[in-house]
């Protein structure tokens, strides 16, 4: 130890390495120290390196978008319907329109039933036809997107027709697996205690989910449906077999093309017309504000419920 | 869930209650997914009177705690057998619902568990479950005065039950299970997560309870047997049987004060003086 503790061999050459007082100073560094210090600076900096090229093309995205985009972006292009591409002015009304109309419904089929089957997984499954429900959950959050177009279109377009039903289909089915599994996490976490607590009080089974793990579970599971809602929000391949696309607003439900943010920004960036590509930039960067404020929304509601129960 | 049960619908109906005992346990076993974990249990628990259950760890003393009013039924892979015979009839018969046994008989647990929602909600939990019509203000102000905890919480019935202290919360956790004004209280080491004043409050507190519900107590702390019960049931590990595996029975039960002075049984005696093991 002391051979490469005990500095005295230096300390008696002099220099800097005595304090005030005669004691050996703290900046006399000791055995491998100096060498240390430098991996130390350089491993730093290799890892500052690859975390900002990392981040440039996020960095990137979000500026080229902004840059192309925010030009476009007036109340005329959120409330206006879409001329001829290679007209000037205008809006992306259609897409949002729609956009919102497919969303409300993809939410309303995807979310209820996600949630009651992370129920079932954690109140009541366990045996194999739980274990499977999680195998095809997982399979099924993994699948390509243009899958699920395919499979809607030909369950559904022969029948109903192009529109907002199919395209919410669609929607729903990428967006029920993220929610089943995030659900499950949630519901996991409402502590047992919580559970016998409620049951020796005379509650029943479906009382206490209903009643304790669910309101226990509530801020937790929006975050989940808020997210899986971030990510459906922005599907294009899916919504090209289903909604089809439209440049006017569309009301009907059922066998009538319906429009779609990202489809229109699909649409448009493949013409030959300034007009047309200028408002897809619009329509991709109100895309991307859309998901952000989702994004923000789920990490609110999720630090109010840390902030409740701490 | 499969439950053995001895008593036969005509027997039940002729089982009196022998006097004052609100529970008359007959040959109860109790198993987690095949091992025993307590068997050879048989004790009537008298009406308006402490009992304490001790004994060492693994004696299965909680397991006969949570037979009472069927909670181990939750546990996956319990099984009980013999007889538990509440105000004489048997808890594990056919056709009672086992939601009604706990609500005549509540259940306080080791670790204070009020739900994530207001003081004044943890206390209204179990009236409002059970359909209750009339003051529920006045049942809440009530109960929480009957735990001693009003003067503390007076101002704070709308902030969340988890913001009190460990011992305000499991006197909160009282409060919650005597609102739905049970026979019977069953308490699952109550104190083992409290410091010695949040201690003393709730044995106090258990004193005051005494008058007007039998009040079951499951304890490490033999101390606190000798202070707050009346009778005291010995629990301990049994002999191992053929594969190793040893079972928790009753040893011992009798009135406290002849458990800690003058038991009869040499492992209970060793015990309470500190010489176990």
């Amino acid at each position: 130890m002391s051979t490469f503790l005990d500095s005295s061999d230096r300390t008696e050459r002099g220099g800097p390495s005595r304090t005030a007082t005669g004691h050996r100073s703290l900046r006399d560094k000791q055995g491998n120290a100096p060498w240390r210090t430098i991996k130390n600076r350089l491993c730093t900096g290799l890892l500052t390196v690859a975390m900002a090229l990392g981040m440039l093309p996020l960095a990137l995205i979000i500026g080229y978008t902004a840059y192309r985009g925010a030009g476009v972006l007036d109340v005329g292009f959120f409330v206006e319907n879409e001329p001829p591409w290679r007209r000037d002015g205008g809006g992306y009304a259609a897409g949002f329109f729609g956009t919102a109309y497919i969303m409300l419904h993809a939410i309303l089929y995807s979310v209820p039933l996600g949630i009651a089957t992370a129920i079932y997984l954690v109140e009541y499954g366990g045996g194999k036809l739980a274990m499977a429900i999680r195998f095809f959950t997982d399979v099924m959050t993994g699948i390509p997107s243009i899958f699920v177009g395919l499979f809607v279109y030909g369950l559904l377009i022969g029948a109903l027709g192009f529109g907002t039903f199919p395209a919410a289909v669609a929607i729903a089915i990428i967006m029920l697996p993220i929610i089943t599994r995030s659900a499950e996490e949630m519901l996991k976490l409402v502590p047992d205690e919580w559970r016998n607590a409620s049951r020796a009080l005379g509650a029943g089974k479906a009382t206490t989910i209903v009643r304790t793990v669910l309101p226990a579970a509530a801020p937790g599971l929006a975050t989940g449906s808020m997210l899986a809602i971030a990510r459906g929000i922005g599907e294009t391949a899916p919504l090209i077999l289903t909604a089809l696309g439209s440049q006017v607003v569309v009301t009907a439900f059922t066998d009538a093309a319906q429009s779609a943010i990202p489809l229109q920004v699909y649409r448009g960036i493949n013409q030959p017309f300034e007009a047309g590509i200028e408002r897809a930039w619009g329509g991709a960067l109100s895309l991307f504000l859309l998901v952000l404020i989702m994004v923000i929304l789920a990490r609110w509601i999720g630090s109010r419920t840390t902030k409740r129960r701490g | 869930m499969m439950i053995d049960s001895q008593a036969t619908h005509a027997s039940r109906d002729e089982a009196a209650p022998s006097d004052g005992a609100v529970f008359e346990l007959t040959d109860v076993a109790c198993s987690y997914g095949g091992l025993t974990a307590v068997r050879d249990v048989t004790m009537n628990l008298g009406r308006n009177r402490v009992t304490a259950l001790i004994g060492p760890s693994g004696c299965g003393k909680s397991t006969v705690l949570r037979c009472l009013n069927r909670m181990n039924e939750l546990i996956p892979g319990a099984r009980v057998s013999g007889t538990v015979r509440y105000n004489g009839e048997d808890i594990h018969a056919a056709d009672i619902d086992p939601a009604e046994v706990r609500r005549r008989i509540g259940m306080v647990f080791q670790k204070p568990n009020p739900f994530p929602v207001s003081v004044y909600d943890n206390v209204a939990f179990g009236p409002r479950l059970n359909g209750f019509r009339g003051d529920l203000d006045g049942l809440v102000e009530d109960c929480l005065r009957r735990v001693g905890l009003w003067s503390e919480v007076e101002h704070k019935l709308r902030s969340s039950g988890l913001a009190l202290s460990g011992g305000q919360q499991q006197r909160l956790c009282i409060a919650r299970a005597i609102a739905v004004e049970p026979d019977v209280v069953l308490m699952d080491e109550p104190c083992s997560a409290l410091d010695p004043i949040a201690t003393l409050a709730i044995e106090d507190l258990i004193q005051q309870l005494k008058d007007s519900y039998t009040i079951i107590i499951v304890t490490h702390n033999m101390q606190q047997a000798a202070r707050v019960s009346d009778m005291t049931a010995f629990f301990s590990v049994g002999d191992a049987d053929s594969s190793g595996h040893r079972a928790g029975t009753l040893i011992e039960f009798d009135t406290t004060n002849t458990i800690f002075t003058n038991a009869s049984d040499q492992r209970t005696e060793d015990y309470v003086a500190g010489r176990f093991g």
